[in-house]
């Protein structure tokens, strides 16, 4: 696994404080094209907030957030969104009383330009359609098309969660904790989405999340985050090796993953 | 691929051809044929004359029903659809009522003595143009108005904006009723035997009116059933449903709200004008809370959210309430209030939102007593 690719998205001394808390302090961060980029730490580390900064959610006290080399700090969710930005939510964050389809058809209908037609059948738009049953179908929810979101279970809601950002084509994915309160045998599906984005190419995806055996199988660089702070950065070998990330975060429990992956690399 | 390419064509919209429509809306076009057939079969079956008697005051009741219905949708506009809570809504209704007044009473006369609009042929149309002058004019208005109320959502939600927006149609109240403005308002009473043309007027031909206003209904409804199934509509219920998200997929929902106040607010607004004309008046009680709370229980007791519910929570009102008048005399809203805290109790999602819960309900277990899927 090799980094490759341009600097898609960079954060500049990213910093976020609420009243005396300092949630991301100072935060640089590099997110190369083409790559899968997790960010990992413990509850409270600051993930979501420095999520909710590079994706316009939150305005950050101070620091930059540039895009393909395009100062986006200030910009509202919505132009960040059709810059190529998407973004799910670690908190299911749907539209409970549609269909899972049209949940879907609106992310897609969102970056074409017919939003602003007023006297004619969206369902006669038929592009927008065409695409929500493509993500459907890819997200895994065929035969749900038209159940309400409320009613799905959790793994298909957090599949619904994936498809309403992937029907907005982003280039850059900003996945927040996507197998949050899924069951481990729901996790094999969510981990083949994942792998079926990263095979389309051209897309980056910047993860967050908690289950480390995924963390470590499929990310190309992690960063570890602690108490708003960067702890290390590097290749899963790396992150897994590091003294410190294992002190603060990993802890004994990782400490045999960390010898699994060095044998593995004596192997090589 | 070739599965969901076929399955996007089963079940996506084909152009239906209009006789096909016409079968599918089979219990609207009956209701509208009813409708448009009410005068002659009143006067029919209770043995009068269609143009006077008891036909002429239930075509009255109903040529109120009409007005109240489109009001009622505009309203279902913002609070079902939209999901945005607006206790202002009577702003749009008297302002587009005090705009049409006032421009009949004060402007049109004016306008008319000085200048004259032909025809080539010779035919004068003075009065047609600037009536439809008055439309537009009303349209600007509540436009304005609309513009005016959205901005305040922009900054508040929920109870917040409820409260700005009771403040702001309330401050237009006052205004319709303030003394300074007497000579032009008639403050407290209102303005009263507004010169509506005799084309158009509701003393001198009331049947004329009665098709014109149900014609208006037919139209409004169409109009917003329309604007709710379009790509705007579809933003306005994922506003409703959540609104960060809609932000987060790339609308801007301070845009798609200002689109659905204006549009509320010039079918309110064009009710309110209806309204002023079939009066022949325009009164501060049109411009006041209780309007916009007729509105609220309108929607509410048909059902938020159905565009059909509440033009059956305006027939309710209208004619179960004369019903009531006739009955418990000048009292009966106490009663009508006792009935609306049971409806609201039995069937909280309102009368057309409870049934096709219920009916949804219903399929279902039929289905799986029969054994589908």
């Amino acid at each position: 696994m090799t980094v490759e690719g341009e600097i898609l998205l960079e954060a500049r001394s990213l910093r976020k404080e609420f009243g005396g808390l300092v949630a991301v302090d100072d935060v640089n961060i590099q997110i190369r094209e083409r790559t899968l980029h997790s960010i990992i730490g413990p509850n409270g580390a600051g993930k979501t907030t420095l999520f909710n900064l590079l994706s316009g959610m939150m305005r950050p006290t101070r620091g930059q957030v540039y895009y393909r080399g395009r100062d986006i700090t200030n910009l509202p969710p919505h132009r960040i969104a059709h810059l190529g930005i998407g973004r799910s939510f670690q908190i299911t964050n749907i539209f409970p009383n549609l269909t899972v389809l049209e949940n879907i058809r609106l992310a897609a209908q969102a970056l074409g330009k017919d939003n602003f037609r007023l006297f004619r059948p969206a369902g006669s738009f038929r592009q927008y359609e065409e695409k929500a049953y493509a993500v459907v179908k890819r997200v895994g929810l065929q035969g749900r098309e038209f159940d309400l979101a409320l009613n799905l279970p959790h793994g298909d809601k957090r599949k619904l969660e994936l498809g309403i950002m992937l029907a907005g084509e982003p280039q850059l994915l900003l996945l927040d904790e996507p197998t949050a309160g899924m069951s481990s045998e729901q996790v094999p599906a969510l981990l083949e989405i994942i792998h079926s984005i990263m095979a389309d190419g051209d897309k980056t995806i910047v993860l967050v999340e908690h289950r480390m055996d995924m963390v470590m199988s499929i990310s190309d660089r992690i960063t570890v985050m602690h108490q708003g702070q960067i702890l290390a950065e590097g290749t899963p070998q790396e992150i897994a090796r590091n003294q410190t990330v294992q002190s603060a975060y990993l802890g004994e429990l990782y400490g045999d993953l960390a010898a699994d992956l060095e044998d593995k690399d004596g192997q090589r | 691929m070739a599965t969901t390419k076929t399955e996007t064509q089963n079940l996506s919209l084909k152009r239906e051809s209009p006789l096909n429509r016409l079968r599918k809306e089979w219990a609207g076009v009956l209701i509208l044929l009813l409708l448009a057939a009410f005068p002659f079969l009143f006067a029919w079956f209770s043995g009068t004359s269609v143009t006077d008697g008891p036909s002429r005051f239930w075509q009255g009741l109903m040529i109120t029903f009409f007005i109240m219905a489109v009001y009622a949708m505009s309203y279902d506009l913002l609070i079902g659809y939209t999901g945005i809570l607006s206790f202002g809504h009577a702003a749009f209704f008297g302002g587009g009522a005090y705009t049409m007044a006032l421009w009949l009473t004060h402007a049109v006369p004016v306008i008319s003595s000085r200048y004259r609009i032909t025809l080539p042929g010779g035919a004068n149309i003075t009065e047609v143009v600037l009536f439809v002058a008055g439309i537009l004019l009303v349209v600007l208005v509540v436009t304005l108005l609309g513009l005016l109320f959205s901005a305040a959502s922009a900054r508040v939600r929920g109870v917040y904006f409820a409260m700005i927006s009771l403040a702001m149609a309330e401050a237009l109240h006052i205004l319709s009723k303030a003394t300074d403005f007497v000579r032009w308002t008639g403050a407290d009473e209102g303005l009263h035997g507004v010169p509506v043309p005799a084309w158009i007027n509701p003393t001198q031909n009331r049947l004329l009116f009665y098709f014109v206003a149900l014609a208006f209904a037919l139209i409004m409804y169409l109009l917003v059933r329309r604007i709710v199934d379009s790509p705007a509509g579809r933003v306005f219920v994922a506003i409703r449903e959540n609104e960060s998200r809609v932000r987060m997929i790339g609308y801007n929902p301070v845009v798609f709200r200002s689109i659905a106040f204006v549009t509320a607010a010039v079918i309110a607004g064009l009710a309110g004008a209806l309204f002023s004309l079939w009066n022949m008046s325009a009164t501060p009680t049109m411009t006041g809370a209780i309007m916009t709370i007729n509105a609220l229980i309108m929607t509410i007791l048909g059902g938020i959210g159905t565009l059909v519910g509440p033009i059956l929570g305006a027939g309710l009102m209208q004619i179960v309430g004369q019903f009531f008048y006739q009955w418990f005399g000048p009292r009966w809203p106490l009663v009508f209030g006792l009935i609306f805290i049971a409806l609201v109790i039995f069937l909280p999602y309102g009368v057309i939102g409870t049934w096709r819960q219920k009916r949804y309900a219903w399929k279902r277990a039929i289905q799986k007593m029969f054994g589908k899927g």
